[in-house]
C-alpha cells in the first residue's frame, strides 16, 4: 500500500507539474507580452516597461515558472494586478463558499443517487425501476444551471422558503451561510445524482448474477441479505470511480452554478479575473481547479485501492 | 448503422423503441434548427422594445424575449448554433482521439504508455477549465467552445477506440492480415477501423448530448457563443435577469436543451443496445463541462 500510495503521490505531482507548465506557457509566453495584454493597446511604453519590471516579467521565462512553482508551494501565489491584494488571500476567501458547496452537493447527490440505483436494480423491470430510470434519463439531460434558476423561481421567489442569491459570511452566520447554499447545492445534485444511479443500478445488477452472490443463497442466506452483504460492497467499485470523477466535474459546475445565484466563489472570481486581464489571478485560479481535481482522482485511487486489494497487489503496471 | 448484425433476427433498427423516439426526435431537432438557415418566423436580429416580452400567440407561436425578439425564430437558430458547436467538438474529439487509441492499441509498449498517460492526463481537464485558458488568451466566442469540447471529447475517442481495437485484435482475421505481411497502422486502417465504427457511432451520438450541454455552460457564462448569434445557452444567459418577469424565456430554451439531449441519449442508448449489450458500460457516465 505503501509502494501503491507512493507511486500515485508521484504520478500526482508529475501531473500538476505538467499542467502548470500548460498554463504558464499558454498565459505568459504564448500571446507576445502580457504586461500589454494586461495594459491594452493603448498602453504606453514606459508603462508597459514598469509593469513589466513590477510583474517579474524582465526576468527569464524559466526562472518566473520555477519561481512561480515555488511561490505556490510557500503559499505564495503573488500579487492580483486588478485587485492589489494576494492572489492567495483572494482564493482562499473564495474557497471558503465553493468548497463547501461542492460537498454539499457530492452529499446530497450521493445519499439521493445511491439508494435509488440500488432500489432500481433491486425492483428490476418493476414499474418503479422502469420510472426511476426514466427520472435519471430526465436527470442526465437538466442543465444544472437552468434547474437552479428554476428553483430560484419557486423556492424563492415563490415560495420564499430561502434566498434567492448572494451569500451570508462564515463568521456573521453559520446558518444563514448554510441557507444560502441549500438551492446552489441542489443544483448541482440533481444532474449527479440522476448519473450515480444509472451507474449504481448498473453495476448492482451486474454484481446479483455473479457466482458469490448464487454462493452466499446457496448457503442460506436470503436474495436480500445475499446482495447487502456481499453484493452492494463490491458493486461500489466502479461507483467509486464514478464519484471521483464527480467530484471533479463538481467543481466545474460549481463554477458555473455560482453565477446563478450570485455567489462570491472560485467561479466568479474567475470570470472577474478574465474580464479584468488579470493573468497571474487567473493562472493561479486555474491551477487551484486543476489541483481540486487531480487530489480528488489521487484520492478516488486510493480508495479504490483500499477496497480492493487486487490492485494495490499488482506492483509496478 | 443499419446494417450491423444484433444477432440472429437481425431486427431493423426502427423496432428498438427508444431508438425509434431517440432518433425520430433528434432528426426533428435538426430540422428545425437547418430550416433556420433559410427561413424564420422573424429575423433574429429584428430588435423591437415595443413589442418586447409578448405573451404567447398567433404572431408569436412562443412569445418575444426582453428585446421583442421572436423566441422561436431565437430557439430555431439557437438549436442550429448548439448543435455545430457541439458536432464540430464530437469532429474534433474523433479525428484526433481515434487515431491515437488505434495507434496504442497498434504499437503497444512505450507508445501506448505515453497515449494512455496523455489521455488521463486530459481526462481530468473539465470542458471549462480549457475554456477559461483559450478564453483568457483569445477573447470569448462559439469556436472556443468548440475547441475546448472538442479537446474534452479527445480522450473519450481514444478510450473507445483502443477497447475496441484491443478486442478485435486477437481475431484470426486480423492474424491472417498480419501473416499477409501487413504493418500495425495498415490493418488498424484497413480492418480495425471499419469494424469499431459503430462504436464510435455510439460514443458521437453521447458526446454530441455532452456537447450540447456543455456549450449550453459555456454561453450562458459568456466563454462560448456571442451576441448577435445565438445559442441556447446564451438564451439563458439572457433570460436570467428577466426570468422574475417572464419564466417563459427561461423555460423555453431549457426545456428545448432537456429534448435534445435526451433525444440524443435515447438514440445513443438503443444503438448501442441494438449493436452490442456487452458494451454498456464503455464510456460510462460522465459530466461535461
Amino acid at each position: 500500500m505503501i509502494w501503491f500510495t507512493a507511486q500515485k503521490l508521484l504520478g500526482l505531482i508529475a501531473t500538476l507539474l505538467v499542467a502548470a507548465a500548460i498554463i504558464f506557457v499558454a498565459l505568459d509566453l504564448l500571446p507576445g507580452d502580457p504586461a500589454r495584454f494586461i495594459l491594452g493597446i493603448n498602453a504606453t511604453p514606459d508603462s508597459v516597461a514598469a509593469l513589466q519590471q513590477q510583474l517579474g516579467l524582465d526576468r527569464p521565462p524559466l526562472e518566473r515558472f520555477v519561481g512561480w512553482i515555488g511561490g505556490m508551494f510557500s503559499g505564495n501565489f503573488g500579487v492580483s494586478y486588478s485587485q492589489g491584494v494576494p492572489v492567495g488571500e483572494l482564493i482562499a476567501g473564495r474557497l471558503a463558499v465553493t468548497l463547501p458547496l461542492t460537498i454539499l452537493a457530492m452529499i446530497l447527490s450521493t445519499i439521493v443517487g445511491l439508494p435509488l440505483g440500488i432500489l432500481a436494480a433491486r425492483k428490476r423491470g418493476s414499474v418503479a425501476d422502469t420510472g426511476l430510470m426514466l427520472l435519471a434519463q430526465l436527470g442526465v439531460a437538466v442543465p444544472n444551471f437552468w434547474f437552479g434558476m428554476l428553483l430560484v423561481l419557486l423556492f424563492a421567489v415563490t415560495l420564499h422558503w430561502l434566498p434567492p442569491g448572494g451569500f451570508v459570511p462564515w463568521y456573521e452566520n453559520p446558518l444563514g451561510s448554510i441557507a444560502s447554499l441549500i438551492l446552489p447545492s441542489l443544483a448541482l445534485a440533481l444532474p449527479q445524482a440522476a448519473i450515480l444511479a444509472r451507474v449504481m443500478r448498473t453495476a448492482l445488477v451486474d454484481v446479483q448474477g455473479s457466482d458469490y452472490i448464487r454462493a452466499a443463497r446457496a448457503k442460506g442466506l436470503t436474495m436480500s441479505e445475499a446482495v447487502w452483504r456481499h453484493g452492494v460492497r463490491n458493486a461500489l467499485l466502479p461507483v467509486l470511480t464514478i464519484l471521483g470523477l464527480q467530484f471533479a466535474y463538481l467543481v466545474a459546475g460549481t463554477v458555473i452554478v455560482e453565477n446563478v445565484f450570485y455567489l462570491p466563489g472560485l467561479g466568479r472570481l474567475i470570470f472577474d479575473a478574465i474580464n479584468a486581464r488579470d493573468l497571474i489571478l487567473v493562472r493561479s485560479s486555474i491551477i487551484i481547479l486543476v489541483l481540486a481535481v487531480i487530489a480528488t482522482m489521487f484520492i478516488t485511487d486510493l480508495c479504490y485501492a483500499w477496497a480492493d486489494p487486487r490492485l494495490r497487489d499488482r506492483r509496478g503496471e | 448503422m443499419s446494417t450491423t448484425d444484433a444477432g440472429p433476427q437481425r431486427p431493423t433498427w426502427l423496432q428498438h423503441p427508444s431508438l425509434r423516439i431517440g432518433v425520430i426526435a433528434t432528426l426533428l431537432f435538426l430540422l428545425l434548427g437547418f430550416v433556420s438557415i433559410v427561413w424564420t418566423p422573424y429575423p433574429i436580429e429584428a430588435v423591437n422594445v415595443s413589442d418586447a416580452m409578448k405573451d404567447f400567440s398567433l404572431t408569436h407561436l412562443l412569445g418575444t424575449d426582453h428585446l421583442g425578439r421572436d423566441m422561436l425564430s431565437l430557439v430555431m437558430k439557437g438549436t442550429l448554433t448548439s448543435f455545430i458547436v457541439a458536432a464540430i467538438a464530437v469532429v474534433i474529439g474523433a479525428l484526433i482521439g481515434v487515431p491515437f487509441g488505434l495507434a496504442a492499441a497498434a504499437w503497444g509498449g512505450p507508445a501506448e504508455w505515453t497515449i494512455l498517460r496523455v489521455n488521463d492526463f486530459l481526462f481530468a481537464f473539465p470542458a471549462l477549465i480549457i475554456a477559461i485558458l483559450i478564453t483568457t488568451l483569445f477573447g470569448p466566442s462559439a469556436i472556443n467552445a468548440m475547441i475546448a469540447v472538442g479537446i474534452f471529447n479527445i480522450p473519450v475517442f481514444a478510450r473507445v477506440a483502443r477497447g475496441g481495437a484491443l478486442s478485435l485484435k486477437t481475431l484470426d482475421y486480423v492474424a491472417a492480415a498480419r501473416l499477409a505481411g501487413l504493418g500495425g497502422i495498415e490493418i488498424a486502417r484497413r480492418h480495425i477501423l471499419p469494424n469499431i465504427t459503430s462504436l464510435i457511432i455510439v460514443q458521437a451520438t453521447i458526446q454530441l448530448a455532452m456537447g450540447i450541454l456543455a456549450e449550453a455552460s459555456l454561453s450562458y457564462v459568456g466563454l462560448g457563443t456571442q451576441p448577435p448569434a445565438t445559442s441556447l445557452g446564451l438564451m439563458l444567459k439572457d433570460a436570467q435577469t428577466y426570468a422574475l418577469l417572464r419564466p417563459s424565456l427561461a423555460i423555453i430554451p431549457g426545456l428545448t436543451i432537456i429534448f435534445i439531449v435526451v433525444a440524443l441519449n435515447l438514440a445513443g442508448d438503443g444503438l448501442r443496445d441494438l449493436l452490442d449489450p456487452r458494451l454498456r458500460r464503455i464510456g460510462a457516465a460522465r459530466g461535461a463541462a
